[in-house]
C-alpha cells in the first residue's frame, strides 16, 4: 500500500452569522492548521457564507455509533415529568 | 458446527439490516456515512460521486483554455471565478465520497488508470469564445437539471454537496446565456459563431443524461435506493423543454430537424441521439480524451513537490514543538 500523499483530512465548520452556531460544511485536505483554514476559506466561503471558521483533524472527532441509537436516543417516554405540560397549574395563574 | 451457526447469524443479521436499510430509504430517511449500508449501495455511490467529482475537475480544462483569450477584463474575471467554482465543486464531491471510506489518493489513481470515468462532454474541445457561452448555458444547464434532482438523493453528504453546488451553478448558466445573447446581438460572423457552438454542443449535452431508460444499466438499483430520483429520460426532457424557449428568444436555431412540440404530452419530441458517438467517446475515441488525461497527470505529478514540501514543513514544526516541550 502506497503512502497517502494527499495530506491530512480536516473537518470544516462555518458560522454564517454572529450569534449562530458553527455548522459542519464538509472537509478539506491540509498539512497544518494554517493551510486547513486557508483551504476551508477558499473552498467553503467564496460568497460571504461565513463570519468564522473552525477546522479540526477528522481523526480527532469522536462520534456515536448508529447501532446504539435506540439506546442513546430513547425518548424516555416514561419520564413525562421532563415536560412542562406534565404539571398542573392552579386555576388563574398567569404568565407561567 | 459452531462456525456454521455464527455464519448463519451473520447472514440473518445482514438480511435484516438490508431490509431495515430499504425501509429507511422508502420512508425518505437520509443515510449517513456511519449507518449500515449494503456494499452495493456504497460501491454505487463511490462510482457516481467520484465520477461527478472528476467531471468538475476535468471540466476546468476546456474553459481554462480561454482565460488568456477572454474578450474583455470583465469576461476574464467571470471565467476565472467560474473555473474556481468548478474546482470547489470537485472538492465538495471528493469530500462526500471520502466519507464512504475511499481516499482521495485512490480516487485520483482510479481516474488515471481509467477505472473511474468523468463526464463524456469534457472530451469535446472549446474551439471559439462562443463555446464558452455554450458550455455555460447548455453543459452547465444540463448539469443543473441533474443536480437539482440529486439534492434529494438518499446519501446525506452527497445531498448536502448538491445543495451547495446548486446555489452556485445558476451563475454559471446565466453567464453562458449572456455570452450567447451578446453574440446573437452582434455581427453576422458572431451570430454564425454562436450558432456553430450551439450545433456542436447541443447533442453532446443531451447525451450527458446518459442512455435512454430502457437501456440504462445502473438505473434499477439507483432508483430503488433513491440515489437517483428521476430517470435519465425525464431529466433530459426537462432540459430540452426549457432550452427551446431560451434558444428561440435570442434567435438560435435548434440543431434538430425532428424537434417538435407534442400537444398530447405537453413536451418537445426530439430526433434520435447518436449513441454510437456516445459510446465511442466513452471508450476513448473522443477528440480530447488523451489531452484531458495527459494534462491532469502532468499537473498532478508536477505538483507532487508542493505536497512533499508541506509534509516536510509539518514534520519540522512537530520536531521543534517536541524540543520546546522537553
Amino acid at each position: 500500500m502506497n503512502k497517502d500523499t494527499q495530506l491530512d483530512l480536516w473537518e470544516v465548520f462555518i458560522q454564517s452569522k454572529s450569534g449562530l452556531p458553527h455548522i459542519h460544511a464538509g472537509s478539506v485536505h491540509a498539512s497544518d492548521l494554517k493551510m486547513a483554514l486557508q483551504n476551508a476559506r477558499d473552498t467553503y466561503t467564496r460568497r460571504g457564507e461565513g463570519t468564522s471558521i473552525w477546522v479540526v483533524l477528522s481523526q480527532s472527532i469522536g462520534a456515536s455509533n448508529p447501532d446504539d441509537n435506540d439506546m442513546l436516543f430513547d425518548p424516555s417516554n416514561d419520564k413525562v415529568y421532563r415536560h412542562p405540560t406534565f404539571y398542573t397549574m392552579p386555576e388563574g395563574a398567569k404568565n407561567i | 458446527m459452531k462456525e456454521d451457526y455464527n455464519t448463519k447469524l451473520i447472514c440473518m443479521h445482514n438480511e435484516h439490516s438490508d431490509q431495515h436499510f430499504q425501509k429507511r430509504i422508502d420512508e425518505g430517511e437520509h443515510i449517513e456515512p456511519r449507518d449500515y449500508m449494503p456494499e452495493a449501495y456504497r460501491k454505487n455511490l463511490i462510482r457516481q460521486i467520484s465520477q461527478h467529482a472528476h467531471s468538475e475537475v476535468i471540466g476546468m480544462q476546456p474553459e481554462g483554455n480561454w482565460i488568456t483569450r477572454a474578450p474583455s477584463l470583465r469576461a476574464k474575471q467571470i471565467l476565472l471565478a467560474k473555473i474556481q467554482d468548478e474546482g470547489g465543486h470537485g472538492l465538495y464531491l471528493y469530500s462526500a465520497a471520502e466519507t464512504l471510506g475511499i481516499s482521495r489518493e485512490e480516487m485520483i489513481a482510479q481516474l488515471h488508470t481509467g477505472k473511474a470515468k468523468y463526464s463524456n462532454i469534457f472530451n469535446y474541445p472549446a474551439l471559439t469564445w462562443a463555446d464558452i457561452g455554450a458550455i455555460g448555458w447548455l453543459v452547465d444547464g444540463a448539469a443543473i437539471v441533474n443536480q437539482v434532482s440529486l439534492q434529494r438523493t438518499s446519501f446525506g453528504p452527497y445531498s448536502r454537496a448538491m445543495i451547495r453546488i446548486c446555489k452556485e451553478e445558476s451563475f454559471h448558466q446565466r453567464q453562458g446565456y449572456e455570452i450567447m445573447t451578446k453574440m446573437m446581438n452582434g455581427t453576422k460572423e458572431q451570430k454564425a459563431m454562436a450558432q456553430d457552438a450551439m450545433n456542436r454542443w447541443w447533442w453532446p449535452s443531451l447525451m450527458m443524461f446518459g442512455p435512454h431508460d430502457f437501456d440504462s444499466p445502473h438505473s434499477g438499483d439507483a432508483v430503488k435506493w433513491r440515489v437517483k430520483r428521476e430517470s435519465n429520460d425525464t431529466l433530459r426532457q426537462k432540459f430540452i423543454d426549457k432550452t427551446v424557449q431560451q434558444a428561440g428568444l435570442i434567435g438560435l436555431k435548434m440543431p434538430d430537424k425532428d424537434l417538435i412540440f407534442n400537444d398530447a404530452t405537453g413536451h418537445y419530441d426530439h430526433g434520435p441521439i447518436n449513441w454510437e458517438e456516445f459510446h465511442s467517446v466513452i471508450k476513448g475515441s473522443g477528440p480530447c480524451n488523451k489531452q484531458r488525461m495527459d494534462h491532469h497527470l502532468k499537473y498532478h505529478n508536477e505538483g507532487a513537490w508542493v505536497r512533499e514540501a508541506a509534509e516536510a514543513y509539518k514534520k519540522k514544526k512537530a520536531k521543534k514543538m517536541k524540543i520546546v516541550s522537553i
